[in-house]
């Protein structure tokens, strides 16, 4: 896979058919690789990376990438998509700017995976087939694919590329997927129980506002809290109820537009399962609206913006008569 | 040098917290971080803790005063500075080299109370590494993770925790525990710390002469093309010391705060005119240029960053100081 995207890339360039790349750029390990736009075939052919590490969700910085000159070629994973077309249906990104290759992925791993596992000193790991062969400063171990896997893509629902103007790898399906399993834990909690498990992991909060500005959905041009004339600029939880509402507040504003893309949570660094909040109102929206999937297509109307009679609120109209 | 049984690691933990209030690296809510013990409460296995060890000095929120109006009146009470002592154990090398730093710049003249008062109070009980991770490169800024600081040093070997005063605080903890016994700690095998990928960076080359040169530098516009403008990195670094101080309305008055402030936002340093670093290119340019040249310039060469590694695990798009400060030195990015 990984030749066939660095060829990708460097072809759509010295062909003209693009003027920039947008993809990995490796670092000093295996699994260090950081976000990078090439504009030239030879340093992709040096520089570009693309491995089971590249985790990263490139669609949001498509906002700002398609505004400028010439067309980007950008590597996109199937959930990647999802925002690429939610991002469309919000009208940030200029598609005609934009060359997206879709690339089929079978899961991304994560570094903290493998640290999970007890390896320590992790220095290279090396693919090979459904293993990984991993060499850390105090021994060598192979290990199953499947444990070094992103916890997000145990539940993935949908290997599906979307909208791409060509595929590496074939066109996917939706899966099965048990990633409501959690919510539904946290639902069958006393709420007492319940507030317990949050106050716990949002207290480790540090307002690094990394969940903000990596989410595809969190696209404001100037965040409220980011706005000295807003009132509620905040940089730090001054009460353990700011402490929470953050988290809550930000969940409601990506509720209908959040596609589950998971990002929030591989990039908290204090390991807080954001979200599990977006997919609580996932379930509920699916639940009280019939099934919807933010980003899965151009034309459904998201639940959030849509109102039928027979709504289950209908309240707001009939002014709290609900059913005369 | 004396040394107590690590079996029963617990007992010590008790007597030292029988007298003050203890710290240690313990995972709370599946996070290693320092925790004020009680008992049942064990270490972490983790090498260091996400966030640094600075939390006990320099915390991320801390009130300065409060205000509270009545009619037509204005009461203020200002906050107290610590006034108890407490023990932090189990410091790694890096974050002990972390509070020179902030000692630094804190401590000097006019010297931040709140800060001061917490230094004064604390007794630093450090740890020596035996196991780095891959993103350790401390020894690259002559640290000496066997042979950490503070002001009682600790090793671990075997099944023994061997402990050596290094100050006169250090000497009154260690003859306020009951049952140390006199040992001598074995020879420890640094062979592991040869073989760390990160060992051999070289931060010579930032001398304050050239800070022009690096400051025009052309690689920061790629470097910080992908970064997200968000603050995990200055929030997880033992060094980083910038804050703000904001108001919180309570609804009968004003809690006046000082939090942490990341140079990575976009209301950082904001003034009347406007902000001065308008893009993402000058707020990352800021960081490392403070780091590695402005902090060196100003504070006899020494250089911000200890080395923990902390950013490089952090860091959501992997762009760190080590990055940066390779391709400062090549000229490219």
């Amino acid at each position: 896979m990984q030749s066939r995207v660095i060829e990708k890339a460097a072809s759509l360039l010295e062909s003209g058919a693009c003027t920039r790349v947008l993809g990995w750029k490796a670092g000093a390990f295996f699994y260090d690789v950081t976000p990078a736009v090439f504009t030239c075939a030879q340093e992709v052919r040096e520089q570009m990376v693309f491995n089971p590490f590249c985790g990263a969700n490139l669609s949001k910085y498509l906002i700002a990438e398609s505004r400028k000159e010439g067309r980007i070629a950008v590597f996109l994973k199937p959930c990647d998509t999802f925002s690429f077309v939610q991002l469309q249906k919000e009208h940030r990104i200029a598609r005609d700017k934009v060359w997206a290759v879709g690339v089929q992925c079978r899961g991304m791993c994560d570094i903290d995976s493998l640290k999970e596992l007890g390896l320590k000193g992790v220095t290279a790991v090396e693919e090979a087939e459904d293993d990984l062969r991993v060499t850390t400063l105090y021994q060598e171990k192979t290990i199953s694919r499947k444990e070094a896997l992103s916890p997000r893509c145990h539940t993935c629902k949908s290997r599906k590329l979307l909208d791409c103007d060509e595929l590496i790898g074939d066109q996917g399906q939706d899966l099965p997927s048990s990633r409501f399993a959690q919510v539904e834990a946290l639902e069958a909690m006393t709420p007492e129980e319940r507030f317990a498990f949050w106050r716990g992991e949002l207290s480790k909060c540090i307002r690094c506002n990394a969940c903000r500005n990596v989410c595809p959905a969190c696209s404001c041009e100037k965040c409220v809290f980011d706005n000295p004339n807003s009132g509620v600029q905040n940089k730090a939880a001054a009460s353990s109820f700011e402490e929470n509402l953050f988290h809550i507040i930000r969940a409601f504003h990506v509720a209908g537009r959040c596609t589950d893309c998971g990002e929030c949570t591989r990039v908290c660094p204090q390991h807080i399962p954001l979200h599990l909040l977006n997919r609580k109102f996932i379930k509920d929206m699916n639940e009280f609206y019939g099934p919807y999937q933010a980003g899965g297509d151009f034309d459904a109307k998201p639940p959030m913006l849509a109102f039928t009679l027979d709504d289950p609120e209908a309240s707001i109209i009939t002014n709290g008569r609900d059913g005369q | 040098m004396k040394t107590w049984k690590l079996s029963t690691l617990d007992a010590l933990f008790a007597a030292i917290a029988g007298k003050q209030t203890l710290y240690i690296p313990a995972d709370v809510a599946g996070q290693p971080v320092f925790a004020r013990w009680e008992p049942g409460l064990a270490m972490t296995r983790a090498l260091n803790t996400g966030r640094s060890a600075k939390d006990l000095f320099f915390p991320q929120v801390e009130d300065l005063a409060r205000f509270r109006v009545a009619g037509k009146t204005v009461s203020v009470s200002p906050a107290q500075a610590l006034q108890e002592p407490f023990v932090i154990f189990g410091v790694r090398a890096c974050d002990c080299r972390s509070f020179d730093i902030l000692d630094s710049v804190f401590l000097a003249e006019p010297a931040d109370t709140f800060y001061q008062a917490r230094r004064e109070q604390a007794t630093v009980v450090t740890l020596a590494c035996s196991q780095p991770e891959e993103t350790c490169f401390c020894t690259s800024l002559g640290i000496d993770p066997q042979a950490p600081g503070g002001d009682v040093s600790c090793w671990m070997a075997e099944d023994t925790l061997y402990l050596q005063a290094n100050t006169e605080k250090g000497e009154a903890l260690l003859a306020s525990l009951p049952r140390l016994e006199d040992g001598e700690k074995p020879d420890a095998d640094s062979s592991v710390f040869d073989k760390l990928p990160l060992k051999d960076l070289d931060f010579s080359a930032f001398s304050g002469k050239a800070l022009m040169d690096w400051f025009n530098s052309p690689v920061w516009e790629r470097l910080s093309q992908s970064c997200l403008g968000c603050g995990s990195c200055t929030f997880v670094c033992p060094t980083c010391q910038c804050y703000d101080v904001r108001d919180f309305d309570t609804g009968h008055g004003v809690q006046r705060y000082r939090c942490w402030d990341s140079c990575m936002y976009s209301d950082f340093t904001m003034m009347a005119h406007g902000t001065n670093r308008p893009t993402q290119k000058e707020r990352f340019r800021q960081r490392f240029m403070h780091k590695l040249v402005y902090h060196p310039n100003n504070h006899g060469g020494q250089i911000g960053c200890v080395g923990c590694g902390r950013c490089l695990q952090k860091c959501p798009i992997s762009m760190n100081i080590v990055k940066v400060a390779n391709a400062l030195k090549e000229g490219k990015a």
